[in-house]
């Protein structure tokens, strides 16, 4: 009967944490008027979690796309329709890769940051702090990391994208003489906007909303001890990763059919 | 339409208030009254909720029962804005300065000037100087909380905290880890604050001889109760014999110094004695 319990008391735990993150997302949605008014903590935060992921999205875009362009040449080249490369390179980043593999480095660079730097503001009394000069610490600290979170993951999406079309045109065309015109042409004629771009934009804003939820409660939330802090960390990035590649599953069978 | 009544003296007023955390009671049923004007300091052992009562009296935590009344308003009943209008006129100074670590010391002090009111930048520049020379750390304004000593980041935060006048502050350990002479600074400070500008401080401390130097009434706390209150002269002569045994440090008394264990012969060599 132990293991029920211990199963039970999971449950509940659980259950209890799904109700405190979800009242604390209404609580930082509620903030959204006072960040109209002070734009200057919004674009602090986009530099913040977005600029600052800019260069490790933009390496890991460009060698994602040299392995996919080394790997399909091999692939394509043994039923002869190498000249196919450039739609397989594309499709694949701006389908499933770019999105995915974008909030995996989003969810170990700035939601990482973003937990620690939460937690540690409470472990400090930072945020009792603003509480007590009448500052709410949702609106303040958590609205301007939901929102800059959100809007920076479709753009680190399409730059990873992009990139990455870049990095298999380098291995495809310049290292293994794939035609230059084939490759860009199949590209723009296969290449759907709504059906594969928008679907990827749309892949991406969800894990956005997600992986910077998960960021700012797990902080929010922690402990605020040392260990506190680091259990927090650890879980946003497992949570965020899970969510990821599960709610990835979910929205290509929805899109893709 | 009837006239305000006139302020009473007595500014916290807590009647039966009961809190715990978890299965621990942290306060059964106590009742305090705090004036307005003077220096209260609430003392007792560690672990006691000294600070507990503290974020109970700002609206931060919330009593099981009783009641806490801040100038007339009832602290726990009050929806958030009201809370929020009613914390722009308390200051609170935390243990560890709970400074914004990202804001240089200026900032820092700035900080609730620009949340809360729409003063120039030129009068903001000149009130945070103001406040930074009655602290005496006018000359560190540039300098971020890292580079600041424990002693130096606790007055930027009494300095943060009177910022926009409030007419209570609350100091929680002010004098913990503080060396000889910055324990002096902030024993000065915050009798000198508190007569100048005509405010009522609550000094949460288990540091006997600074407080006693300056507080003007003493509560003293332990196992969820209040055990006495009076002067600290009064505490220190005529207290009882725990309050005693606090006060003086002595190491023995009705708090054992032995915390309760089996006989010592039969915990070494397994016989009774």
């Amino acid at each position: 009967m132990e293991w029920l319990a211990a199963l039970g008391r999971a449950g509940l735990s659980f259950s209890a944490g799904l109700g405190r993150a979800n009242l604390l997302l209404l609580a930082s949605l509620r903030g959204l008027a006072d960040l109209i008014w002070r734009p200057r903590l919004l674009f602090e935060q986009l530099y913040s979690i977005g600029v600052l992921t800019v260069l490790i999205i933009a390496v890991s875009g460009v060698f994602v796309g040299m392995v996919l362009g080394l790997q399909g040449y091999y692939i394509l080249s043994r039923f002869g329709a190498e000249a196919t490369l450039g739609v397989m390179v594309a499709a694949s980043l701006v389908r499933e890769l770019g999105p995915v593999v974008t909030a995996l480095l989003f969810a170990g660079r700035a939601g990482s940051a973003m937990a620690a730097e939460i937690g540690l503001m409470k472990a400090t009394e930072q945020l009792s702090g603003l509480e007590m000069m009448a500052v709410n610490p949702e609106h303040r600290v958590l609205t301007p990391r939901l929102i800059a979170g959100i809007l920076s993951m479709p753009l680190l999406a399409a730059l990873f994208s992009m990139l990455g079309v870049y990095g298999g045109w380098f291995v495809g065309v310049g290292l293994l003489g794939v035609d230059d015109g084939t490759y860009w042409a199949q590209m723009q004629s296969q290449i759907d906007w709504s059906g594969d771009v928008l679907n990827g934009v749309y892949k991406s804003l969800v894990f956005g909303i997600v992986c910077t939820w998960i960021a700012v409660f797990q902080g929010y939330d922690c402990d605020p001890t040392a260990e506190g802090v680091s259990r927090a960390t650890t879980r946003t990035v497992v949570h965020s990763s899970l969510a990821v590649l599960g709610l990835d599953f979910v929205l290509t069978a929805l899109m893709f059919n | 339409m009837s006239p305000k009544p006139p302020p009473s003296d007595t500014l916290v007023r807590i009647r039966g208030l009961s809190f715990s955390r978890g299965t621990r009671l942290i306060f059964d049923g106590i009742d305090m009254d705090i004036p307005r004007g003077g220096v209260t300091a609430i003392m007792g052992p560690s672990g006691t909720g000294k600070t507990t009562l503290l974020k109970l009296i700002g609206g931060q935590l919330k009593p099981d029962a009783g009641s806490i009344e801040v100038d007339g308003q009832a602290v726990h009943r009050l929806a958030k804005s009201a809370l929020y209008d009613l914390r722009m006129r308390m200051g609170m100074l935390f243990q560890s300065g709970a400074l914004l670590t990202d804001l240089s010391v200026f900032d820092n002090v700035a900080f609730p000037l620009r949340e809360h009111t729409r003063l120039s930048p030129s009068m903001i520049r000149k009130l945070v100087l103001l406040k930074l020379e009655a602290v005496g750390l006018r000359g560190a304004q540039g300098l971020m909380p890292n580079e600041l000593s424990g002693g130096m980041a606790r007055r930027v935060a009494l300095a943060r905290a009177i910022a926009l006048d409030p007419m209570m502050i609350m100091y929680d350990e002010p004098f913990a880890g503080q060396d000889p002479i910055s324990m002096g600074v902030v024993v000065q400070m915050i009798r000198r604050l508190n007569d100048a500008a005509r405010i009522s401080s609550i000094l949460v401390s288990h540091d006997v001889k600074e407080t006693s130097a300056i507080a003007d009434l003493v509560y003293v706390i332990s196992d969820g109760k209040v055990i006495e209150s009076g002067t600290p002269q009064d505490l220190a002569e005529h207290g009882r014999e725990w309050t005693q045994q606090f006060m003086r440090g002595l190491p023995d008394g009705p708090v054992p110094f032995h915390f309760p264990a089996p006989d010592l012969a039969q915990d070494l060599f397994g016989v009774s004695a």
